[in-house]
């Protein structure tokens, strides 16, 4: 096996991460897990080291071997690789196939719940997001789901508080 | 131009900032990060771009009544040692000092309120406390944050939330934090299983500045790791149910070491002392991690003349940038060593030794 980061010399050192229900693996040579510094418990996390790998191949694959690009500011999946960082707010829009696979490794959910802009809060967009999760609820307990309907009602609960919460220290 | 120096608060009366639980936990934290609406991310925007964002934020930062005689200033304006000095106050990141043409600070005449404007977000604003108030720095920069989205156009999506430059920030761009101080399960050879449980949580270990560096001074930052998914409250109150697990198991440490190995304790406080009061050369690194113990010393009641404000304070001095800025001509690492043990020699040169408690009565007088 190869190391994930250098791909060059053999993986020693094999990482798992579970949290939560998710699982996280990386394979790496010596070199590079000293690099990482993965022998120190303190100043290593995986999700850090992850990023960039990972999701550089995903959005790859997400398009099909053909090169992605930022039609707002230009950037690429080969920029992503680099840095990890996107190049713009539309980057989101872009690349939200190869994003997808990677938020939810990275991230409890996929969908924000919590603060939005005042400007937002009122808005028909902001009541549609409420409508889709009140549907996507039904959905649940008629199919019986009750682990994701619990989820969705503290998604709703979460939402909604949001929402008509006074701005002041109740939270 | 302001002059950072005459703004920065004395080292003398930063170190003396109190707050609920700061005898473990330092300080707290809260960060968001925002970002323009149809602007390129700082790291892949042209600097006339950089600029001009800048231009568009900074003044809306400064008019908010928080921000009254702030100090505002271009990151190209400042001069290398009042970055580093910035870092070493947890005032801006290690990133944000390496920043210059299209980036700028403004921080609060409290010093509770920062705010990096071109870091790797647009936006990244910070309320800090003294000791553990999480829940009181998040209602301040919800607040905060509030006031600042009337006056700039962000970007948001109903699904994602707040749109960050980096994905491991995304929704709601929070990342809670906490500085703790951690001698007795570093001593006690507990700190690894903690830092494992903890991560287990999702949430961070990390050392004194931040990603990527060493726990020194056996000073470790906690944080949440995940942004999307959980409503800011939820992610605080996770982290505060942890810390207050970490105070009780620090606090169980400390009790447990001076009940089974009181000698170790004694001797690694009293050598700590000995070193500190007495060395004519001591690099940084091991004055923190000698003041880490005086600063036990002090709580377990061993040096009964002097406040654990002393020890924060040479904590904070006898870093390097610190350590230049008190001295006009420029050091090299040797000569910053021979002045550091100076100054500390001079701060303890009225601390006795310590005093230690008396001995258990099962072992002869």
């Amino acid at each position: 096996m190869q190391c994930s980061i250098c791909k060059e010399k053999p993986a020693t050192v094999h990482l798992t991460q579970i949290v939560g229900d998710k699982m996280q693996k990386l394979d790496l040579c010596d070199d590079c897990a000293k690099a990482k510094g993965v022998n120190d418990p303190a100043g290593f996390a995986l999700a850090d080291l992850m990023l960039g790998l990972g999701a550089a191949q995903e959005i790859e694959q997400a398009a099909g071997g053909a090169e992605l690009k930022c039609p707002r500011c230009g950037f690429t999946q080969a920029d992503f690789k680099k840095s990890g960082r996107l190049g713009c707010p539309e980057c989101y829009k872009t690349f939200s196939e190869g994003l997808s696979g990677l938020l939810k490794t990275m991230h409890k959910g996929t969908r924000h719940v919590g603060k939005a802009p005042e400007t937002l809060r009122s808005s028909t967009e902001y009541a549609g997001r409420l409508k889709t999760l009140q549907e996507r609820l039904e959905k649940a307990i008629e199919s019986e789901n009750f682990e994701e309907a619990a989820q969705l009602r503290d998604e709703i609960k979460q939402v909604t508080e949001r929402s008509t919460a006074p701005k002041n220290l109740t939270r | 131009m302001n002059d950072l120096h005459s703004f920065l608060s004395p080292p003398a009366e930063s170190a003396r900032r109190h707050g609920p639980h700061d005898r473990i936990v330092m300080s707290s934290r809260v960060r968001l990060a925002r970002n323009l609406k149809d602007a390129a991310y700082p790291g892949w925007a042209k600097k006339v771009e950089r600029v001009k964002i800048l231009d568009t934020i900074r003044p809306a930062v400064e008019s908010l009544p928080e921000m009254k005689d702030s100090f505002s200033e271009a990151m190209d304006n400042l001069g290398q040692l009042d970055k580093q000095i910035l870092v070493e106050r947890h005032l801006i990141s290690r990133e944000h000092a390496a920043k210059n043409t299209g980036s700028g600070l403004v921080l609060n005449r409290e010093e509770t309120f920062s705010v990096m404007i071109n870091e790797e977000d647009h936006l990244r604003m910070q309320a800090l406390r003294p000791g553990l108030q999480l829940k009181q720095a998040w209602v301040a920069i919800d607040n905060f944050d509030s006031a600042l989205e009337k006056k700039l156009d962000y970007a948001f999506d109903a699904d994602l939330g707040y749109l960050t430059a980096c994905p491991t920030n995304l929704g709601t761009g929070i990342r809670v934090s906490a500085m703790l101080h951690l001698p007795g399960l570093v001593l006690g050879e507990q700190i690894n299983p903690i830092i494992q449980s903890v991560n287990k949580l999702g949430l961070a270990v990390r050392g004194l500045y931040g990603e990527g560096t060493e726990a020194l001074g056996n000073v470790f930052q906690v944080s949440n790791q995940m942004t999307l998914g959980e409503s800011e409250s939820i992610i605080v109150e996770r982290l505060n149910k942890v810390l207050d697990q970490i105070i009780e198991h620090e606090e169980n440490a400390r009790q447990l070491l001076l009940e089974k190995k009181p000698k170790t304790v004694y001797n690694h406080i009293g050598r700590a002392y000995g070193i500190l009061a007495n060395a004519h050369s001591i690099s940084s690194k091991e004055t923190m991690n000698l003041l880490s113990l005086l600063r036990l010393g002090v709580d377990l009641g061993l040096f009964p003349g002097i406040e654990r404000s002393l020890v924060d304070e040479l904590f904070l001095v006898t870093q390097p940038a610190h350590l230049q800025k008190q001295f006009s001509d420029k050091l090299t690492a040797e000569e910053r060593d021979l002045m550091r043990a100076d100054m500390v020699r001079e701060r303890l040169k009225n601390v006795s030794r310590p005093v230690v408690k008396k001995t258990p009565p099962n072992t002869s007088n």
